[in-house]
């Protein structure tokens, strides 16, 4: 894309300090300091961003990372005054190009949105009107903006989709977000935000709702608007996706900035204890073996409290040839498993890693006899397990377990923990209640919760916990292998880490074995031992972890590995220092 | 696959709502007691008036509300205020009875049509959408144009034609239940199929139905009442509330509250209903449940 | 139009139609199967004595030979439905005309109240949602509890009373028997208010859950204020919901507008089939609960269409 603008210098953001005026050769565009959002009312007031202060040059990008609950989107709002009517935002200095945007009001905050600065917000397919073509969305803010005729404008929206790199503008303007791919809708919604030309762009994790192959075109696309002079301001939980286009990054925990330097500095050599527990806490090829997190969950429990059932010699799941098919409601029929096999022996973890629409959550419910193949067959332990009749299967089902995405769908919406544990529980025979109960405490204990939270309901549990109780009621019938279906996709980088390390204590000491699906990669690289890379039902490549994610042998799984975002690493990284390469 | 944001939501224009249970506690305090007034008075409507329904006084004919008449008297001199309690009983027992009915129709054939998918299904929806091609009044016509007006006939019309917009209810709950991630978690426990609809299916996907049977016995009394406004309900002199409104019709200009009065009644009832069964609708939803 | 979309369509005008069909025979068996005899019941009913009266053979005769009675029970089912078919609906009891005749005569008032009513119910409905929902604690705790004592209103009872205010006190309206579009106000009104109530509780959940979705975020950092927002892209959501009910409310207004016609005595077809059924009058009773019938089956299919307009996601599934 060639840049109508002469890029301007880029130049790694400084601190700005009350006081300390750090004019350059050019002018900061944007300044913030000492910024406080608050909610609430006279009875109720939470303070959710504390004393933040940064400043941006136009062509320079910041990146703002955090967890949920951090104040990140909270901090990014302020900047196009949508905080809400319950909110109390109040700043030494909130300026863009000069301009204060304290105590601005509702008209002047509706000229300044949309046209000096861009907003995109995360998945298109719910940011963007269902109802209503992508074309009537992009001219949206020209016409706000009073911006040309109707005739022009139509003009000007073909022209901008060209300019987001989406392939036949004309038809595609006239389509609703449904119709159109996620890469190209995440396009279409960043056109809408730099329709009129903003200053300032603002992307509040653009790029979470997609495949990682199409994550890395999106960040290309932001790139180029950063080239083209645009100061970009980007939003996310992911350090990898950030350290590509940041030329600072700013790490937000608790509401407050901990830690605020280049990308390199925070990368190589991060000082705020909370940015090296993050940095940690990244699953990579670099993290295999080692702990993730810092929490030690227990010690020497396990498999005297826990026996597992008796395997014998064999894999655990043997899966030949398996096949399925679905009939679109278009009539024609997609097949979604082609002819996949693999093996799973005893301990081991398998990874199946692919992105959306490849296959793997249908291998998965397979294995599990969840549904049943068109073809093929799987065995169980050495013995049949697809083919039998449900009823026969039945008996057996307590020897696979199963770990889903999100555990609150997954929890009847009226138990509580002890219910829903003693539920999984009652295949078994158990001398009195108490014993039972005390089956329980044992599971609880297991995955790291305390007994209080026996009598809790799922919603009153963090993510973190739901995934615990989850994982308890999976091996609570003493399973042989536990099928994990995305099991960490929905929680934060360091609940995550807990949770991984968590499943991979319960390995070493149980001997269980996992079917780990995920589209991460790094997920993949750290937990699995061997892996299958699965694209459109097919089975691409097939190794181990190291071989296939390092050496890749197949076209599609090194495309795969280079879109991964990498926090690169130089030849004497360690895993708890990976050096920023310059 | 996305981060769950704890972030408050940051789009709320004005002060929040306060939770429902809040701001009506007091109207729902109210609404219990008329309900329960009511119900008194169709059980037991000697307790709640010591006079007789039926008792013609015609030095007293057509009194405005007054002490002695809290409602004022009709055109044979009775005590309205005495009728509209005698004929509560008549009233709620359509009521009842009609959404009784519609709630064991609209079950059977929601939850088959619901449970067992397909060519069931088809069929099933077939026969909601024929049920639905009655409407209320229209039924009941019909069937007191065969069967002669009478308590049975009315309970019977009214719930027959209140039973689809259930059934459909009842048929999309059932289905999201049976497709939700903890019944398949069940079956993947190895627990069978009767078991996981009696412990996850039916529990959970009759919750919402509660507060709908609370709505729908006002509606019933309504309808039924309106029957008996056009003449068609239960023969005179039965002080049914809308033989009250019917008969009350001729004198609205000389004595309004002959018409007002049962009608307020009505209002007051199916109000309080709705008022309940809201609140129960609130409460239910923010507890453990999503 | 391709060949899936015709083939759809076919599909529903079947579906349609086997509705009809089986109301038709469901209308037929409870006439017939379920009354007894019914040339008993007709004689009697014609003498006027309310007791059954013991009434000979020969009495019975004429009887059974004019309507058909005394042929087997699935001849006439199948005369029924063919009479159906043809447009014809039977004959009246009493009027000894055809069912067709006395209804066509005074359909037109009620269509004309119906629609009009379904109209001023979604303009009702549609004012007050967008102008109270989400505005803070009392404008939206005011709509909302119009709305939920609206719904809760009998029809009869809230006509009575406006004809009393606005006809008798007022002398704004005229109080009876008016054909006019004069005529016309107080009974519409009667019957839009209760359903405005009833579509405006399920619009008003729905429009608060829409406020909140993301793209109204979107549209917001675009620029757009906030009564834009309501109108160009919540409420196209909004009214998804209350666009379904509509298809089943026009049965209610059916209904309604029954016994609105009774309360301001206007012509339609409520008066016939009241006194009709007054009069135990069965086939007249019968030939307008299968026409309402038709009716509703024909106005179920247009509102799918108008759904498929509204919310084009599910014109290509």
């Amino acid at each position: 894309m060639t840049p109508d603008l002469i890029p301007l210098p880029v130049r790694p953001s400084e601190i700005v300090g009350a006081g300390a005026d750090q004019d350059g050769p050019v002018a900061d565009l944007l300044r913030v300091e000492n910024l406080n959002v608050g909610f609430g009312d006279r009875h109720r007031y939470r303070e959710i961003v504390r004393d933040v202060s940064f400043s941006l040059r136009a062509g320079e990008c910041l990146a703002i990372v955090g967890e949920s609950g951090s104040g990140k989107s909270v901090t990014a709002r302020t900047l196009v005054g949508l905080t809400g009517d319950r909110s109390r935002v109040r700043a030494d200095r909130l300026e863009l190009a000069g301009r204060s945007l304290l105590g601005l009001g509702d008209r002047q905050w509706r000229r300044l949105r949309g046209k000096d600065v861009g907003f995109v917000l995360q998945d298109a397919l719910v940011s963007l009107d269902q109802l209503r073509p992508v074309g009537k969305e992009i001219a949206e803010p020209l016409r706000l903006h009073g911006w040309g005729s109707r005739g022009t404008r139509q003009e000007k929206v073909i022209e901008l989709l060209r300019e987001v790199g989406v392939p036949e503008p004309e038809m595609r303007a006239r389509q609703r977000p449904y119709e159109l791919s996620g890469g190209l809708r995440q396009r279409a919604l960043i056109a809408a935000a730099i329709a009129m030309g903003p200053r300032l762009v603002i992307a509040d994790e653009p790029t979470t709702a997609l495949d990682v192959t199409i994550q890395a075109q999106i960040l290309d696309l932001l790139e180029r608007t950063k080239e083209q002079g645009k100061a970009l301001i980007l939003i996310s939980h992911d350090l990898a996706v950030v350290s590509r286009l940041a030329d600072s990054v700013a790490v937000m925990n608790g509401g407050e900035i901990v830690e605020h330097g280049t990308a390199a500095e925070i990368f190589s050599n991060p000082r705020h204890p909370y940015t090296r527990q993050l940095l940690d806490a990244i699953p990579s090829a670099h993290s295999r073996g080692t702990r993730l997190s810092r929490t030690v969950v227990r010690t020497g429990l396990g498999s005297s409290v826990v026996p597992l059932a008796p395997r014998g010699e064999g894999p655990v799941i043997e899966a030949e040839g398996l096949v399925k098919r679905y009939r679109g409601p278009d009539g024609v029929d997609r097949t979604v498993v082609d002819d996949v096999s693999f093996s799973l022996a005893p301990g081991e973890t398998l990874g199946i890693v692919g992105e959306s629409g490849s296959g793997k959550t249908t291998t998965a419910r397979i294995a599990l006899a969840l549904v049943a193949p068109d073809a093929g067959e799987v065995r169980l332990n050495g013995e049949a397990w697809s083919g039998l009749s449900e009823r026969r299967r039945r008996a057996r089902r307590r020897q696979i377990a199963v770990v889903y995405q999100d555990p609150l769908s997954s929890f009847d919406p009226r138990w509580n923990v002890e219910r829903i544990l003693a539920d999984a529980l009652d295949g078994e025979e158990y001398g009195s209640r108490a014993a039972k109960r005390a089956r329980i405490g044992e599971l609880l204990e297991l995955v790291g919760l305390e007994p209080e939270h026996r009598a809790r309901g799922p919603l009153q549990l963090s993510g973190g916990q739901r995934q615990r109780v989850a994982i308890a009621r999976a091996l609570a019938p003493r399973p042989a292998v536990v099928v994990c279906d995305e099991p960490v996709s929905a929680l934060d980088v360091s609940i995550q880490a807990q949770v991984l390390d968590l499943l991979c204590d319960l390995q070493d000491e149980l001997g269980v074995s996992y079917l780990f699906i995920s589209h991460d990669l790094g997920v993949i690289h750290h937990m699995s031992d061997r892996i299958l890379v699965m694209c459109d039902g097919r089975l691409i490549e097939e190794g181990e972890a190291d071989r296939v994610l390092t050496r890749p042998r197949e076209e599609y799984t090194k495309r795969l590995v280079a879109s991964l975002p990498q926090l690169e690493l130089g030849p004497d990284a360690t895993p708890d220092r990976p050096q920023a390469v310059a | 696959m996305s981060v769950a944001t704890a972030d408050p939501p940051v789009l709320r224009r004005g002060l929040e709502l306060p939770r429902a249970a809040t701001l009506l506690r007091p109207g729902v305090i109210l609404a219990g007691l008329v309900v329960a007034f009511f119900v008194v008075a169709a059980i037991a409507p000697a307790l709640l008036s010591s006079g007789d329904p039926d008792k013609i006084n015609l030095d007293a004919v057509l009194q405005p509300p007054a002490i002695d008449h809290v409602f004022g008297t009709d055109q044979s001199g009775r005590d309205l205020y005495t009728r509209v309690i005698y004929g509560a009983r008549e009233s709620l027992l359509i009521g009842f009875g009609a959404t009784a009915l519609a709630m064991v129709l609209a079950i059977a054939l929601g939850g088959v049509a619901g449970l067992a998918g397909g060519v069931v299904d088809g069929v099933v929806n077939r026969g909601i959408e024929v049920l639905f091609a009655f409407p209320v009044l229209m039924l009941a016509l019909l069937f007191v144009a065969v069967f002669g007006p009478s308590v049975r006939t009315e309970i019977i019309a009214v719930g027959i034609s209140s039973a689809p917009g259930y059934a459909r209810m009842i048929r999309g709950q059932v289905m999201a239940v049976r497709d939700s991630g903890y019944v398949e978690a069940a079956r993947a426990l190895g627990h069978p199929y009767g078991r996981v609809v009696g412990v996850h299916i039916f529990p959970n996907a009759m919750r919402p139905l509660v507060v709908v049977a609370t709505l729908g016995v006002g509606q019933s009394i309504v309808w039924a009442s309106g029957l008996a406004f056009l003449g068609l309900g239960v023969p005179p002199p039965s002080p049914e509330w809308g033989a009250l409104l019917d008969a009350g019709r001729d004198y609205i200009t000389k004595a309004w509250w002959l018409e007002v009065m049962p009608g307020l009644a009505i209002v007051l009832f199916a109000l309080s209903l709705t008022t309940i069964g809201r609140w129960l609708q609130r409460r239910l939803e923010g507890g453990t449940a999503r | 139009m391709s060949a899936v979309k015709a083939k759809r369509a076919l599909l529903r005008i079947l579906g349609a139609l086997l509705v009809i069909w089986a109301v038709a025979t469901i209308t037929f068996f409870v006439e017939a199967g379920l009354s007894g005899n019914r040339a008993e019941a007709l004689l009697n009913q014609m003498a006027g004595t309310t007791r059954s009266v013991e009434r000979t053979p020969a009495e019975l005769a004429p009887i059974n030979r004019e309507y058909g009675f005394d042929k087997p029970l699935m001849t006439q089912y199948v005369e029924y439905i063919g009479g159906i078919a043809r447009g014809d609906f039977g004959r009246s009891y009493l009027q000894h005309q055809s069912v067709l005749t006395i209804i066509s005569r005074q359909v037109g008032p009620t269509i004309a109240l119906t629609v009009s009513a379904l109209v001023l119910a979604w303009l009702i409905m549609l004012t007050r949602i967008v102008v109270t929902a989400r505005r803070g604690r009392f404008l939206t705790g005011f709509g909302s509890g119009v709305e939920i004592v609206s719904a809760g209103l009998p029809t009869y009872w809230l006509g009575v009373i406006l004809l009393v205010i606005f006809a008798i006190d007022l002398q704004i309206f005229p109080v009876q028997g008016e054909t006019s579009l004069v005529g016309l106000v107080l009974p519409a009104i009667t019957l839009a208010i209760p359903l405005s109530g009833f579509l405006g509780q399920v619009t008003r959940d729905e429009f608060e859950k829409v406020l909140e979705q993301p793209f109204v975020v979107s549209a917001r950092t675009r620029g757009m204020g906030d009564l834009a927002v309501r109108l160009r892209h919540v409420l196209r959501h909004a009214v998804l919901p209350a666009i379904t009910l509509s298809g089943w409310a026009l049965g209610a207004l059916i209904s309604g507008a029954v016994l609105v016609e009774a309360v301001f005595a206007r012509p339609g077809v409520g008066n016939i089939i009241v006194s009709a059924a007054q009069s135990r009058d069965v086939p007249l009773v019968s030939g307008i609960v299968v026409l309402v019938a038709i009716v509703y089956v024909i106005a179920n299919l247009l509102v799918d269409i108008a759904y498929t307009v509204v919310d084009p996601r599910l014109r290509s599934t």
